[in-house]
C-alpha cells in the first residue's frame, strides 16, 4: 500500500475540483444513448402485454409486416430458449432462460407491459403503427399480485417448472427461502423486558432515472456487432446479450453512452438484445428508445415487501433478540434482493439472538432490478421503526439505543466474519453532536425522527490504464460508466500519485474492446475498486517514469526518488525534473509510458449512515412536509467531498420519495395505474429541504486510500426516520409505505376517533 | 405519434376559417401542455394543430376597474399570475394560475387551453367560475359569450362547437367587499394535479356574507357549483361554525371517484377542509376590500 499517500501529504484528494465531464453536460454536448444516429438506421418499437398473466395462444403479425416501411417483426420464438440455470455475471447471477423470457415473452406473459413482439421500421411512427396491426390471442389467467396471494395454497403458478429446495418437486411461486440464525432467539426473548412485534408493508418503487432505456445495435456481415446504450455495465450488456441471443461474447462490442441516471436499474438488459436481434434480421442498424410509460411498466422496480419484526430488549435498552420474517416480490422472475435484506436488516447492531427468514416470491409484476442498496431500505423501515419504539419504551434517546447496541470492530456481521474497523457508532455520534439534533423543534404537529442503515458495498473486477502524454498530461482509461462523479475521483487519484494537477488528467470511460474486464458500476464499487486499479496503474506509470529518469541520469532506478511532484537523483546533482519535464524526453528514453493495473478487489469496507429528519404534518390532510434533514455517513476517505455529499443527498432524496409518495399502484386485474411521472410521484425540488451532510471518515483498512463505497447507504434510513418523526408529530406509527396523505390522514382520523371514544373522526 | 400538420394562423379570422373547413380534424392549442401528451399517448389524433397564440387577439390583457378584466385565451398562466391587477383584484385566479404544473409549464399553459381541455381537475376553471367569468367564442358564424360555468359537460367534453375557438375571457369588475380564493390539495409542492380543488368568491358587508360562490374541482365529472353551501352562507356572519357547516355542505355536493390520485372518502373530506380554508382566506381579503 502506498506509503506516500499518508493524510498529511494529500495534495489533490479531499479537494473539490470541477468535474471533468461538467462542461459537456451543462452545454448539452455530452452524448447520451438517444443522441446516436447512424446512416440507414431503423427504429424499433415493442408490443407489450395488456394483461398481467396470460397464455399466448397465437401471434399474427402478417399485417404489420405488410405495412410499407416495416422491415422486421420478432417474437419470443426468435430467441433461443436459453439454459434454465443460474450463472454468475458480475455483481449478480443470471438465468439465461428467464432473462430471455423477460426480453420477449415465450409462452406466457407474466406482467402488464411484458414485451410480446418487436418491430423495426424506417421511422418510429411507422413502427408504432405496425404494433397496432399485430394480433395476439391471449388466454387470460388469474393474476398473482401480492406475496400473500403468491404463497397461499392453491395460488395460480407463474412458472410451472419453478422449484425450491425446501419444498422439493412441487410447483411453487417461492423461488427461495433463506434463513439466518444466531444464538437462541426464544431464550433471548425470555431475557427481554420489552418486546415489540409489528408488521410492515411496502410497495414496489422505481429507481426513477430520468433517461429512459435506449440501444442502438449495428450488426455487420462478418458477424461482429456493436451496441451503443445507456448502461451501468457494458461488460454485463455484452455477456447478457450474447447469452440471450446465443452469440459468442467476443462478437459483441458495447459502447457505454453518457448515462442519465441508473441507481441499479441499468445493470441488466431490456432493449439491447432486441435491437441486436432486429439488426441481425434486417442487416440495418436499429435504434430503440423506451417511453416513460414503458420504463415504469417494464423495467426496474425494486420489490414490494411484507415484513414482520419481533424485537426485545432489557429495561436499559440492550436488544436481546430479534425475529424477522420477510417476503419480497421478485416480480415475474425469481431474484428479489431478499437475501441482501436478511443480511442488512440488523447489520448495524450486535444482537446475540437472531432468527431471520426471507422468501423470494414471484408475482405478476415487472421483474425487479437492483435499486440503490437493494433490499435494505424496506428492511430498515421495519427494523428501525421497531428500534425507535423500544427506545421510547425504555425512555432513552433513539440515538443512544443505537449506540448502546451498535456494531463495532470485532462485532460479528450477521452473515459473515467480524467487522474490521467500521464507522457506525461515529455516524450516530455525528448526528447526536450536530446543531440540527441539538436544536429545539417547536410548533404543533412537528416531530423529529432518526434511523440508521447499512450497506455492504462491493469489490469485484476492474481494470485501469494510465497514459502519460508527451506534454506531461495524462489520461486515465477505465470501463466504469460514471453515475456519480467517479471520473473525477479516478482522475484525482491518478493526479495524487503522479503529482499532476487534476485538470491535466483526463478521465475516459471506454468500450468493452478497449479495456480489461470491468464489472458493473454498482455496489458503490467504482471509487473503491476501479479507484484501486487506477491507484495501482498510476503507481505502475510512476515506476516506469523512474526507470526513464534513471536512464537519463545514468544511475540506478533505486537512486531515483519522487517527491512533491518531482524526480530527484539521490546520488548526483542532476536538476530535478517534474513529470511534464520528464515526459518531453520520453521519445529519446524508450518511448511512451503507459501504466496498467487490474484488480479483483478485496478489502471492501461497509458503509453506515444515520439520518435525522424533522417533519410537519397537516393532520387535516395527512400531508407531510420535510422541514430539515441531516445525514451522516461513513465514507472511509472522501476523495471528492462534494460528490460524496451529492451521493448522500441523492440517496436521501430517493429515500424521502419512497417514504412519502412513490409506489406502484395496481388495479385488481394487475394493470399498473400510474405509469407516468405525474402519478408516480417522485419528490421535486420544492418538496425537499437542502439536505445537510456530515461526512464521517473512518478509513477502510482494506483500501490503500481508506476508501469505502458511498453511493448507496444513504437511501436506507429516510423511510424509518420519517415514520419515527411522524409518530412524534401526530402520535401514529405508520407501518406501510408510502406514508401518502390519504393513508396518514386515515391513520390520524382513526386514532382521533379511538381517543374521543365516540367512534367518529374529528376532522373537517 | 401520428403525423399531423402544424398551422400558425396570424389572426382569429384565419383560425375560424380553418376550423370551418376542417372542423374535428383541427385542434386549436396554445401551450401544448395537454394536447401533446394526449397525442403521444394516442388519446387524440388531430390532423391539424392550430396554434392559437400566433393570433395577436388571443394575447389581449386589459384591466379596467369599471369594466373588469379581459384576458386573451392564449395568455400564459405565468403572465396571469404575475399581473399586478390580477394579484390585487382577483387573487384567487392568480393562485390558481400559479399552481399549474411547474414554472416551465406555466410559461406555456393558458387559461383557454385549461378550459378547452375540460379536465375535472383543471385549476383555473373553478377560480373562473367563482368569479362569474365568461368565455368569448368565435366562429365564422360570429361571436358568442358564454359563462365558464356549464362550459365543461363531461371529462374532455365541452359546449364548444367543432368550428369554434375560445378567444378571450371576460371577468366582472371587482366589487367593494368582494374577494376570491383558490386552494387545492396535492401530495407534492409542484408538478402535480389536484386531488381536490376549491375556488370561492365571497362578498362581505361587515362580518356578514351577502354573496358566496363555491366551486369544486376534481371531485366530479365536471366542476361542481356547491349551491346549497352558497345559499346557506348568504346573510350569515362568517364565524368558524358557519364556515365549517358550509364546508360540510360543500363536501356533500361533491361526487368524487376512487382513482390513483385519491379515494372517494379522502376527496370528500378534502373538499370540506379546502372549502373551510378558502372561505376563511377569501373572507379576510373581502373585509380588507370594504374600505
Amino acid at each position: 500500500m502506498g506509503s506516500h499517500t499518508t493524510e498529511s501529504s494529500f495534495r489533490v484528494i479531499g479537494t473539490r475540483p470541477i468535474r471533468h465531464d461538467g462542461v459537456e453536460k451543462v452545454t448539452g454536448r455530452a452524448k447520451y444513448g438517444a443522441d446516436y444516429y447512424v446512416a440507414g438506421m431503423l427504429h424499433g418499437k415493442v408490443l407489450r402485454s395488456p394483461h398481467a398473466h396470460a397464455r399466448i395462444k397465437s401471434i399474427d403479425f402478417s399485417r404489420a409486416l405488410a405495412l410499407p416501411g416495416v422491415k422486421a417483426v420478432v417474437t419470443g420464438k426468435d430467441l433461443p430458449e436459453g439454459e434454465n440455470k443460474t450463472v454468475p455475471l458480475g455483481e449478480m447471477t443470471v438465468n439465461p432462460r428467464y432473462l430471455g423470457q423477460n426480453i420477449l415473452a415465450r409462452d406466457k406473459v407474466l406482467y402488464y407491459g411484458h414485451a410480446v413482439a418487436a418491430v423495426a421500421a424506417i421511422s418510429p411512427h411507422i413502427a408504432e403503427q405496425a404494433l397496432e396491426l399485430i394480433e395476439v390471442d391471449y388466454e387470460v389467467l388469474p393474476p398473482v399480485l401480492s406475496v400473500e396471494q403468491a404463497m397461499a395454497e392453491g395460488a395460480p403458478i407463474l412458472h410451472p417448472d419453478l422449484r425450491n429446495e425446501e419444498l422439493g418437486d412441487v410447483p411453487t411461486n417461492v423461488a427461495k427461502h433463506v434463513v439466518l440464525t444466531r444464538g437462541d432467539v426464544e431464550a433471548g426473548f425470555r431475557e427481554a423486558h420489552f418486546i415489540v412485534e409489528r408488521e410492515f408493508r411496502t410497495s414496489m418503487v422505481h429507481q426513477g432515472y430520468i433517461e429512459p432505456h435506449n440501444a442502438l445495435a449495428i450488426y455487420n456481415a462478418d458477424g461482429k456487432a456493436t451496441i451503443y446504450c445507456s448502461t451501468q455495465g457494458p461488460f454485463e450488456v455484452r455477456g447478457m446479450s450474447a447469452a440471450v441471443l446465443g452469440l459468442p461474447v467476443g462478437s459483441i462490442k458495447v459502447v457505454p453512452a453518457e448515462i442519465g441516471g441508473g441507481f441499479g436499474g441499468k445493470t441488466t438488459v431490456y432493449l439491447e438484445p432486441l435491437a441486436l436481434l432486429l439488426a441481425m434480421k434486417t442487416g440495418q442498424p436499429v435504434k430503440m428508445v423506451m417511453t416513460r410509460s414503458e420504463v415504469l411498466r417494464a423495467t426496474g422496480p425494486t420489490s414490494g415487501s411484507l415484513i414482520r419484526v419481533k424485537m426485545g430488549c432489557t429495561k436499559e435498552g440492550k436488544i436481546t433478540a430479534a425475529k424477522i420474517w420477510m417476503a419480497y416480490e421478485a416480480g415475474a422472475f425469481p431474484g428479489s434482493p431478499v437475501g441482501a435484506a436478511t443480511m442488512t436488516v440488523l447489520a448495524p447492531y450486535a444482537i446475540p439472538n437472531v432468527q431471520i427468514d426471507g422468501y423470494d416470491v414471484v408475482v405478476n409484476k415487472p421483474k425487479t432490478a437492483a435499486y440503490r442498496a437493494p433490499g435494505a431500505t424496506n428492511a430498515a423501515f421495519a427494523a428501525e421503526t421497531v428500534i425507535d419504539e423500544l427506545a421510547e419504551l425504555c425512555g432513552i434517546d433513539p440515538l443512544d439505543i443505537r449506540i448502546l447496541n451498535g456494531a463495532r470492530e470485532g462485532t460479528p456481521h450477521p452473515a459473515g466474519p467480524p467487522y474490521r474497523r467500521i464507522g457506525f457508532i461515529e455516524t450516530c455520534e455525528a448526528i447526536k453532536a450536530s446543531e440540527h439534533y441539538r436544536s429545539n423543534l417547536e410548533g404543533p404537529n412537528r416531530g423529529r425522527g432518526v434511523a440508521s442503515g447499512f450497506w455492504f458495498n462491493a469489490g469485484m473486477q476492474s481494470a485501469a490504464v494510465v497514459n502519460i502524454h508527451l506534454d506531461g498530461t495524462a489520461s486515465v482509461v477505465t470501463g466504469s460508466p460514471d453515475i456519480g462523479g467517479t471520473r473525477a475521483a479516478c482522475a484525482m487519484i491518478a493526479a495524487e500519485v503522479l503529482g499532476l494537477n487534476v485538470e491535466d488528467v483526463r478521465p475516459v470511460v471506454t468500450d468493452t474492446d478497449s479495456i480489461g474486464h470491468t464489472d458493473v458500476t454498482g455496489g458503490s464499487r467504482v471509487t473503491f475498486a476501479t479507484g484501486m486499479a487506477v491507484f495501482r496503474a498510476a503507481e505502475d506509470a510512476l515506476a516506469q517514469l523512474k526507470e526513464r529518469a534513471a536512464k537519463l541520469w545514468e544511475c540506478k532506478v533505486e537512486e531515483v526518488e519522487f517527491r512533491d511532484g518531482k524526480f530527484y537523483c539521490k546520488t548526483n546533482n542532476a536538476t530535478p525534473l517534474s513529470v511534464s519535464e520528464l515526459a518531453k524526453r520520453l521519445p529519446r528514453l524508450g518511448g511512451p509510458v503507459t501504466g496498467r493495473a487490474t484488480v479483483n478487489a478485496r478489502g471492501v469496507g461497509p458503509s453506515f449512515a444515520t439520518c435525522c429528519i424533522d417533519v410537519e404534518v397537516d393532520p387535516e390532510t395527512g400531508r407531510v412536509q420535510i422541514l430539515r434533514c441531516t445525514v451522516a455517513q461513513d465514507a472511509g476517505r472522501a476523495i471528492h467531498p462534494a460528490y460524496v455529499e451529492g451521493q448522500m443527498q441523492g440517496g436521501t432524496a430517493q429515500g424521502i420519495g419512497w417514504a412519502l409518495n412513490e409506489e406502484y399502484i395496481y388495479d385488481s386485474d394487475g394493470h399498473l395505474m400510474n405509469s407516468t411521472l405525474l402519478d408516480y410521484r417522485m419528490p421535486t425540488c420544492p418538496d425537499l429541504p437542502m439536505i445537510e451532510t456530515i461526512i464521517v471518515e473512518v478509513p477502510n483498512p482494506g483500501h490503500p486510500l481508506g476508501v469505502r463505497g458511498v453511493g448507496e447507504v444513504s437511501i436506507v434510513p429516510p423511510p424509518a426516520a420519517i415514520a419515527n418523526a411522524v409518530y412524534r408529530a401526530v402520535g401514529v406509527r405508520m407501518t406501510e409505505l408510502p406514508m401518502s396523505p390519504a393513508r396518514l390522514w386515515k391513520a390520524i382520523a382513526q386514532k382521533e376517533s379511538t381517543r374521543s371514544g365516540l367512534g367518529r373522526a374529528q376532522h373537517g | 405519434m401520428h403525423e399531423f400538420t402544424y398551422v400558425a394562423p396570424s389572426s382569429v379570422e384565419e383560425i375560424v376559417q380553418f376550423l370551418a373547413q376542417h372542423r374535428e380534424k383541427a385542434r386549436p392549442f396554445c401551450g401544448g401542455t395537454d394536447i401533446l401528451v394526449q397525442m403521444r399517448s394516442g388519446v387524440r389524433r388531430p390532423s391539424y394543430l392550430l396554434d392559437v397564440k400566433t393570433a395577436p387577439e388571443t394575447r389581449l390583457f386589459e384591466f379596467d376597474p369599471a369594466k373588469g378584466l379581459r384576458i386573451g385565451a392564449a395568455v400564459p398562466c405565468a403572465d396571469v399570475s404575475a399581473d399586478p391587477a390580477v394579484r390585487r383584484y382577483y387573487p384567487g385566479l392568480a393562485e390558481a394560475a400559479n399552481l399549474i404544473g411547474s414554472v416551465q409549464i406555466r410559461n406555456r399553459a393558458s387559461l383557454g387551453g385549461n378550459l378547452a381541455n375540460a379536465s375535472p381537475a383543471a385549476d383555473t376553471v373553478p377560480a373562473l367560475i367563482a368569479l362569474g367569468a365568461k368565455a368569448v367564442l368565435r366562429s365564422v358564424q360570429g361571436q358568442r359569450e358564454v359563462p365558464v360555468e356549464g362550459f365543461v359537460t363531461a371529462p374532455g367534453r365541452t359546449i364548444l362547437n367543432a368550428d369554434e375557438v375560445i378567444t378571450e375571457f371576460v371577468i366582472p369588475p371587482p366589487q367593494r367587499g368582494g374577494a376570491d380564493a383558490y386552494l387545492r390539495f396535492v401530495p407534492r409542492n409542484e408538478m402535480d394535479i389536484a386531488v381536490a380543488g376549491v375556488g370561492v368568491f365571497v362578498k362581505m358587508e361587515g362580518q356578514r356574507c351577502v354573496e358566496a360562490r363555491i366551486v369544486l374541482g376534481a371531485v366530479g365529472p365536471t366542476q361542481i357549483v356547491a349551491s346549497e353551501a352558497m345559499a346557506y352562507l348568504r346573510g350569515r356572519t362568517l364565524n368558524e361554525g358557519v364556515v365549517s357547516h358550509a364546508a360540510e355542505l360543500a363536501a356533500q355536493a361533491a361526487s368524487p371517484i376512487d382513482d390513483v390520485r385519491g379515494t372517494r372518502e379522502f376527496r370528500r373530506h378534502l373538499v370540506a377542509v379546502l372549502t373551510r380554508r378558502s372561505l376563511l382566506a377569501a373572507a379576510k381579503r373581502a373585509q380588507a376590500n370594504q374600505s
